[in-house]
C-alpha cells in the first residue's frame, strides 16, 4: 500500500488507496479483506492517499492528511485518527463528486429485495441500529450514504460501519463475532471504530434494491419500542433536508424523491432495546 | 501537448484512450477547472454514450452541477435586470455572464463565480444605489480598501447579496486607473451590443470581448483558473473567427486603438502554443510587432508556459512554484506604481489583519 496502493471496488466505485501509516494499512487489511481487488489497468474513480505532512511536528504531535488526487479537502488530524479519516474521506469523495446519484444522509439496509432507508441526524442511534440489523439478516447497503440512481434503484456501497462511543461496546456484546477494529480517540465525534461489513453484503454489492420503507429512528433510554406512521408529505420534506445534493438536481430530484417516497411506507421509530428493535423490523417483512 | 489540451482540441480522441489515460484526463480536467468544459464538448459531439460507463459517470455528475449553475446565473441576471429598473440606461455584462447571455459556446460547460458588470464612470453611483436597494451590499468597509477599490482600481468593492450571497463586481473600466496601460472605457461602452429581450443589459462587441479577456488574463496574478481562462480565449477566437470574415483585421486594429496590443500578442501566442488555436500566420506576424524584446519574451515564455500547465502533478515541473510567484509579483507591478505597491503590500500584511480582529 505504500507505493502502488491497493485498488478496491466499493459498490459502483473503484478506489485506489495509498498509505504507509500502520493503522491505515492494518485497518484496510482487516475491514476490506472481502472486497474485490481491481486490476492494475482499471479505471480509478478516486485516487486517495493518507500521509503524514512533512512538518517538524512529526516528532511532537504527528498528524495525518487526506488527499484526493492533488487536493486535500480537510485540515490535518492527529495521527491516531488516520483510519477514521480514510472512511470520512471516502464518504467525502462520494458526496463531493457522485452527482449522477441523488445522495441522502441515511443508512440503508435490504431484505427480500426491498430497502429500509434510515435517515437521522447524528446521535439518533442510526449507525448502531444499522450495525445490529446487518448482523441479524439484513443486507448492508450503507451506514451513511443512501445513493439513489436516476431509475429509482438504491445502489449499495457496503463499506465498513462506523460506531461511536457507547455503540462500540453495545455492538460487541450484541454480536461478539463482529470484527471491530481498533478505536480512535478524541475525534470530533468522540471515540470512533469501524465494523467489518458482512461478507454477503460485500459479495452482493453490485445488487441494487427497490425502496420499501423510510424509517426515522430515535434511540431514547427507557422508551417503548414503537413504530408511528408518518405522513408521506412530511417524510418527503425531511428526506429532502437530509439529502446532500437535492438542490443540484432541481426538478428531476423532486420527481425522483417523490417516486421513492410514494413507493415506501413511512414511520418514526423509537426504541431503547436492540433485540426488540430487531423483532419490529422482522415484523415489517411479514406485512410487506 | 499535454493530455488535457489534446482532448480539448480534439474531443473524439478521448474515445481512443485506455482506462488509465481516461482516469488521468479526468483528474487533469478537474484540477484545471475544465471538467465541465470537457463534458460539454463530449456531449455536444455525441461522444458521451461511447465512453465506458465508469468514466461517463464523472462527466454526467459534473453536468448536473453545470446545469444548475447555468440556471442560477440566469436567475441572478434576471434579478439584476429587475433591480436596475429606471435607475440607469443599461449595464454591460462581462466574462462568464456575457458568454451565456450572448449565447456563445464559451458560456456552455462553465462554472460561474461573481457576476462582472461595466458601467460608465458617471453612472457608477446610480448603479450602486439601485443595486443596494435591491439587496446587494458593499463589502470591505474599512477606509483603506474603499479607497483602494474606488480611487485606484477600476471597480467598486465587491457587492454581496444579503440573502442569495451572490457577488457582483461593478467596474467602470477594464484596467485599474493606476495601471500602465490605459484603454479608453468609453469606446468599449459605445460599441456594446444589447442583449435580446433585456432592455437593461448589454455585452461587449466581439473584438472587445476578446481583448477584455486577453487583458484580464495577462494582467492576472493567480493562475489556478489560468488554463480555463486561456481556454475561454481559445473558444472565443475560434467562434468569432468562424462567424465573422473580417474578424482578424478588426481585432488587430481595435487592439492598436485601445492600447492593448501587448496583451493581445500574448493571448494569440500562448493560445496557439498551448491549445493549438488555429490562427492565420499573417495575423501572428502582424501581432509580432508588439512583442516584447527577445529577453523579455524568453522570460514570459518560460513563466507562462509553466504556469498554464502547472495545474496538476502530472504536468507540473520543479520551477512551477517560482514561475507562479514571479507572475504574481508581475501582476501587482502592472497594477500600480512601485511606491503605491509597497504601501499596499505593507497595509495588507500589517494593518488589515489587525483591523480584522476589531
Amino acid at each position: 500500500m505504500r507505493h502502488a496502493g491497493i485498488r478496491l471496488r466499493t459498490g459502483p466505485f473503484t478506489v485506489r488507496i495509498r498509505s504507509a501509516i500502520p493503522s491505515v494499512v492494518e485497518g484496510v487489511a482487516q475491514l476490506y479483506a472481502d472486497f474485490p481487488i481491481a486490476p492494475d489497468d482499471a479505471f480509478i474513480d478516486f485516487h486517495i492517499e493518507l500521509a503524514v505532512p512533512q512538518w517538524l511536528r512529526h516528532w511532537f504531535h504527528p498528524q495525518v492528511q487526506f488527499w484526493h488526487d492533488d487536493y486535500a479537502p480537510f485540515l490535518p488530524l492527529p495521527l491516531d485518527q488516520a483510519y477514521p479519516m480514510l472512511e470520512w474521506g471516502m464518504n467525502w469523495c462520494v458526496t463531493a463528486h457522485a452527482h449522477q446519484y441523488l445522495l441522502v444522509h441515511a443508512a440503508v439496509v435490504e431484505q427480500q429485495g426491498r430497502a429500509v432507508i434510515l435517515p437521522a441526524p447524528p446521535g439518533s442511534g442510526k449507525s448502531t441500529l444499522c450495525a445490529a440489523l446487518v448482523n441479524r439478516g439484513w443486507r448492508l447497503l450503507s451506514d451513511e450514504l443512501t445513493m439513489i440512481r436516476s431509475d429509482g434503484k438504491i445502489v449499495p456501497l457496503a463499506r465498513p460501519v462506523s460506531l461511536k462511543n457507547a455503540s462500540i461496546d453495545i455492538i460487541r456484546q450484541f454480536e461478539p463475532s463482529a470484527l471491530i477494529n481498533r478505536a480512535s480517540h478524541d475525534t470530533a465525534k468522540g471515540t470512533v471504530a469501524h465494523m467489518k461489513p458482512p461478507t454477503d453484503a460485500v459479495l452482493r454489492a453490485q445488487e441494487t434494491a427497490d425502496p420499501g420503507w423510510i424509517i426515522f429512528p430515535k434511540y431514547t433510554a427507557g422508551a417503548i419500542t414503537e413504530l408511528h406512521a408518518r405522513p408521506r408529505a412530511e417524510t418527503f420534506m425531511q428526506l429532502a433536508n437530509n439529502a446532500f445534493n437535492y438542490t443540484l438536481h432541481g426538478a428531476r430530484g423532486f420527481s425522483l424523491l417523490e417516486n421513492v417516497v410514494s413507493a415506501s411506507t413511512c414511520y418514526d421509530f423509537t426504541y431503547s432495546n436492540l433485540d426488540e428493535a430487531m423483532q419490529t423490523f422482522n415484523h415489517l417483512l411479514e406485512y410487506a | 501537448m499535454i493530455l488535457l489540451a489534446r482532448a480539448l482540441n480534439n474531443p473524439a480522441s478521448v474515445l481512443e484512450l485506455d482506462a488509465t489515460a481516461l482516469d488521468l484526463l479526468i483528474r487533469q480536467a478537474r484540477a484545471a477547472n475544465l471538467l465541465p468544459r470537457l463534458a460539454e464538448l463530449l456531449h455536444a459531439q455525441n461522444l458521451l454514450d461511447q465512453l465506458p460507463q465508469a468514466a461517463r459517470a464523472h462527466f454526467s455528475a459534473i453536468r448536473v452541477i453545470t446545469e444548475k449553475q447555468h440556471q442560477a446565473l440566469r436567475w441572478e441576471i434576471n434579478r439584476i435586470q429587475d433591480a436596475l429598473k429606471d435607475a440607469v440606461p443599461a449595464v454591460i455584462l462581462l466574462k462568464g455572464a456575457a458568454y451565456v447571455m450572448a449565447d456563445l459556446p464559451t458560456g456552455r460547460g462553465r462554472f460561474f463565480g461573481d457576476v462582472d458588470l461595466l458601467v460608465p464612470k458617471a453612472q457608477l453611483n446610480a448603479t450602486e444605489a439601485a443595486l443596494m436597494l435591491a439587496g446587494w451590499i458593499s463589502t470591505h468597509h474599512d477606509a483603506y480598501y474603499q479607497r483602494y477599490y474606488r480611487d485606484w482600481m477600476h471597480e467598486l468593492p465587491p457587492m454581496i447579496h444579503l440573502t442569495r450571497k451572490t457577488v457582483l463586481d461593478v467596474h467602470h473600466t477594464i484596467l485599474p486607473e493606476t495601471a500602465r496601460l490605459h484603454p479608453d472605457a468609453q469606446k468599449l461602452i459605445d460599441a456594446a451590443i444589447p442583449v435580446p429581450g433585456y432592455a437593461k443589459l448589454k455585452v461587449l462587441a466581439p473584438v472587445d470581448m476578446l481583448l477584455h479577456s486577453a487583458t484580464h488574463l495577462f494582467h492576472e496574478g493567480e493562475f489556478d483558473k489560468g488554463l480555463r481562462d486561456l481556454n475561454d480565449l481559445d473558444s472565443l477566437l475560434r467562434h468569432f473567427s468562424r462567424q465573422q470574415p473580417d474578424f482578424w483585421p478588426r481585432l488587430l486594429a481595435r487592439a492598436a486603438e485601445l492600447d492593448l496590443t501587448r496583451p493581445l500578442y500574448y493571448a494569440l501566442r500562448y493560445s496557439a502554443r498551448i491549445l493549438a488555436t488555429p490562427i492565420p500566420p499573417e495575423v501572428l506576424q502582424t501581432a509580432q510587432q508588439h512583442a516584447p524584446n527577445t529577453f523579455l519574451l524568453w522570460l514570459m515564455d518560460a513563466l507562462f508556459e509553466r504556469v498554464f500547465q502547472a495545474f496538476h502533478t502530472s504536468c507540473e515541473g520543479p520551477l512551477s512554484g517560482i514561475a507562479r510567484y514571479l507572475l504574481f509579483v508581475r501582476s501587482h507591478w502592472l497594477k500600480m506604481p512601485f511606491p503605491m505597491l509597497v504601501r499596499h503590500l505593507f497595509h495588507k500584511a500589517f494593518v488589515s489583519p489587525k483591523d480584522a480582529t476589531t
